[in-house]
């Protein structure tokens, strides 16, 4: 199996009566790779992620985790697979060790050396002076940390986290942050579903952008930004703006105080926009460039299948 | 594909744990509640109702009690503990992990099971401080005890399963389980009853349960014990088969 992607969906469908919450998707993620499952709320993202951990079970199509098929070989899959999941879940009649040691016995793990990882877990996580307290009186944060903890107790080597900066923060966030890139580096297979493309553009070396349960985009993050087919132009102005010729007000996206930003073709001529600057009667003091963020990005491609 | 019974174990001990973590109200408190019944109808009713041969009406009663306790215990360790972790969403760390339909049903009916058992335990034992209890076959006591625990466990589990609030259960639990069991001869010999009813009662797999775990104490019952033992069996299998083929399919707890 050492071979195989890390996970493959083939032709994966599903429908809820009427609502079709996949479409028939499709795609690979590599062994090792920091992924980003990206898209807007009701894309099917969570969907597909609980069909890979068999919380949801496909109409039709099939997943494999490093060669597992969740279906066919569902222990062998669960067993590589950890799913943080969206939802802050708390069991109120136990506490947070007794849920990791019950966790290791559900995976058929016990003794000395599970005990001494439960205990590394709760290290890591900032979480072993909280050890002993009942999962249901904790806050926001710390029920994050216990589900990551949960999800790592039998050592998966595919991780996947469903917006797990959801509500947290920024602190936490950033813990979260280095934690899942120790873990990456480590050699675990990351898949990461947030709403924070900042996040996604930072962690993730792949993206799939998915909308209405179909993927819509499925590139490396710096190719997807690079063949984006704009990029954004910051004009400073000496002084305040006039009216704007045609050309150039049909491209632009923002109006500061002491500037423009305008959202130009990444084949249209830099003179061509000085030139337009310059009939418009603008005493421009500085010229910027850069290309589009991955949320800029995102927007672009979800609009476009809204239209 | 080879058997996860470490797995199996540990969901069985976190369903024992769970109950035992508040064993007031899942152990105590029924306890309480039967010697109640016993107390209130044994002594007003003791030489009111004949039942077999020599025997008292409170001496009759316990072992139809302990049944109704054990069945009624049972039926809420599974359902009860079902429905909680599907409100609170907890029984997705179980889903996750590779322990198979099977092993999920029986660590949650062996659950059952124990509680079930301790509770008619406890019953018994303080009954036989106040009430001269007659054991003429200790291994029918057991058996039916188990068994019934069993089958009722599973029912529980059906119960949850289907149920998609508090509220679902609670009607599951008032108007079939509740209705059932008082009206499986717990408190009365089913040939008291006019004909027509006495014929209603055979069709009730309640009744089969509390007549056989009663020959046990007394080698007398309504019918015979076999008769009460093949039933009993038929229903755990019918009710496990049903259990397994939804929790295989994931039905109502994966989507």
């Amino acid at each position: 199996m050492s071979n195989c992607p890390a996970v493959r969906f083939l032709d994966v469908k599903k429908s809820y009566g009427e609502l079709t919450a996949l479409k028939g998707v499709s795609f690979e993620v590599e062994e090792g790779a920091f992924f980003g499952l990206l898209g807007p709320n009701g894309a099917g993202k969570s969907t597909l992620i609980n069909a890979m951990s068999g919380l949801v079970i496909p109409s039709s199509g099939s997943i494999q985790i490093q060669g597992y098929d969740v279906n066919r070989n569902y222990r062998q899959a669960r067993r590589v697979l950890g799913l943080v999941p969206q939802e802050l879940i708390a069991d109120p009649f136990f506490s947070i060790q007794e849920l990791l040691v019950l966790q290791s016995g559900y995976f058929g793990l016990k003794g000395a050396e599970q005990r001494a990882w439960i205990g590394e877990l709760l290290e890591r996580l900032a979480l072993s002076d909280k050890a002993d307290a009942n999962t249901a009186q904790l806050s926001g944060g710390m029920k994050r940390r216990v589900l990551i903890a949960m999800a790592l107790v039998h050592r998966p080597k595919v991780l996947v986290l469903d917006e797990p900066t959801a509500g947290v923060d920024v602190d936490l966030r950033r813990i979260l942050w280095a934690f899942t890139k120790e873990l990456h580096q480590q050699g675990h297979t990351i898949i990461l579903t947030t709403h924070y493309l900042e996040e996604a553009e930072a962690l993730c070396d792949r993206v799939a952008i998915m909308q209405k349960g179909e993927v819509k985009a499925l590139s490396s993050t710096q190719d997807l930004l690079s063949r984006h087919y704009y990029r954004y132009l910051r004009v400073t102005l000496a002084a305040p703006a006039q009216d704007l010729i045609a050309p150039l007000e049909a491209r632009l996206v923002e109006r500061e105080s002491n500037g423009l930003v305008f959202k130009l073709e990444k084949t249209a001529s830099l003179t061509q926009l000085l030139g337009w600057l310059s009939d418009s009667g603008l005493n421009v003091s500085d010229v910027s460039s850069r290309d589009a963020s991955l949320e800029e990005v995102f927007l672009d491609l979800t609009a476009e299948g809204k239209g | 594909m080879q058997a996860n019974w470490v797995g199996c174990w540990a969901l069985f001990i976190k369903e024992v744990r769970r109950f035992y973590s508040v064993v007031v109200q899942t152990v105590f408190a029924p306890i309480v509640a039967t010697l109640l019944y016993l107390l209130v109808f044994g002594h007003v009713l003791d030489t009111k109702i004949q039942t077999y041969g020599e025997i008292s009406y409170s001496q009759f009663l316990i072992p139809g009690l302990v049944m109704m306790a054990i069945l009624q215990n049972a039926f809420s360790n599974t359902s009860s503990s079902l429905i909680q972790s599907k409100v609170h969403g907890n029984l997705s760390f179980v889903l996750l992990s590779p322990i198979s339909a099977f092993e999920f049903y029986v660590a949650f009916v062996a659950a059952a099971i124990v509680r079930g058992v301790v509770v008619g335990l406890g019953i018994l034992i303080i009954g036989a401080i106040g009430f001269d209890l007659m054991w003429q076959s200790p291994v029918w006591v057991l058996v039916f005890a188990v068994l019934s625990a069993a089958m009722m466990g599973g029912l529980g589990m059906l119960a949850g399963i289907v149920s998609d609030k508090y509220d679902h259960l609670a009607a599951f639990q008032n108007f079939v389980i509740m209705p059932l069991t008082f009206l499986s001869g717990v408190f009365y010999s089913i040939h008291a009853l006019p004909e027509f009813w006495e014929q209603v009662s055979y069709f009730n797999p309640f009744f089969y349960m509390v007549d056989g775990f009663r020959y046990g104490f007394f080698e007398q019952s309504d019918v015979s014990v076999y008769v009460s033992l093949g039933v009993t069996l038929l229903f755990l299998i019918v009710v496990s088969s049903i259990n397994l083929i939804l929790l295989r399919k994931g039905v109502k707890i994966r989507q």
